[in-house]
């Protein structure tokens, strides 16, 4: 079972995530509300899987990804961004990122990504 | 404001409405109103705009038609908070998504919502802003662009 973090400025998108993950394969250890608390609790946490937001008050998505990557090289983040254009999307890879799902999205759209970021535990 | 960038922001309505339970949304024909008197509904969700364009793009809605949006999302909690955090959310959806087409000069800010009298949305003076009606199920809203400046889709 992967530990995962969810990280959005927004309720509904974390509790809808929560909602879409309830499962066998996740289990919830937190929820952030921006950059800098994901960073605080990240000890307290240790997640295996992360979500990431990327327009967030006090620090952005990109911003966190750097830093939780440096904790963490084999971090697994999927960001869950409305800001769909291409030179985001790239950025957020090279920092560290291993998906990409824009917002808004479906249930079955978040269970594929997530999928794909844990398929070599998988197999 | 080109055609081309108002399309960007129709398709942008459409698109999210089509992630609720309930499709059925249609966009009535934009048109101009003065910066002031600004339309607003009971809640407004407003993301600034730098870069390319300066402005500011806003999502506004009544109460009743949030509490039914967040149920059709999926979620049962319609509290006030909710429905603040749901208005700001469809604002940054719908910006955010926009960059696809303008490119990562289209700079958004986090969402500010207001809720109340229309006065007490202010915008910039010297633009007027387009507004594009939203009828989703029994009620209205709209999504208002008040922006200034170029834009690759410009």
């Amino acid at each position: 079972m992967f530990r995962l973090m969810v990280v959005d400025d927004s309720n509904i998108i974390r509790r809808k995530i929560q909602r879409c993950t309830a499962g066998e394969q996740f289990e919830l250890v937190g929820t952030a509300a921006n950059g800098a608390e994901a960073l605080a609790r990240y000890d307290e946490w240790l997640p295996d899987v992360v979500t990431m937001d990327l327009t967030m008050p006090e620090m952005d998505g990109i911003q966190c990804i750097e830093k939780l990557i440096e904790r963490d090289p084999d971090l697994r983040i999927l960001v869950v961004s409305a800001l769909s254009d291409k030179a985001t999307g790239i950025d957020a890879l090279q920092k560290g990122a291993q998906g990409f799902l824009c917002k808004p999205f479906s249930e079955e759209q978040l269970a594929e990504a997530l999928t794909e970021l844990t398929e070599d535990v998988y197999g | 404001m080109a055609e081309q960038r108002l399309q960007v922001f129709i398709e942008g309505v459409m698109h999210y409405f089509r992630h609720t339970s309930d499709k059925d949304v249609k966009v009535g024909t934009p048109y101009l109103v003065e910066n002031d008197a600004p339309l607003s509904f009971d809640v407004t969700g407003i993301i600034g705009i730098t870069g390319a364009c300066q402005g500011c793009v806003y999502f506004t809605a009544p109460r009743i038609m949030l509490r039914h949006l967040l149920l059709s999302l999926g979620e049962p909690d319609t509290s006030a908070d909710n429905m603040f955090d749901l208005v700001g959310e469809v604002a940054n959806t719908i910006s955010g998504n926009a960059r696809r087409e303008f490119g990562k000069d289209f700079m958004i800010s986090v969402p500010l919502v207001l809720e109340g009298a229309p006065e007490q949305v202010r915008l910039p003076k010297g633009v007027r802003s387009f507004v594009i009606p939203v009828y989703w199920k029994a009620y209205s809203a709209a999504m208002v662009i008040c922006l200034a400046g170029g834009g690759q889709a410009g």
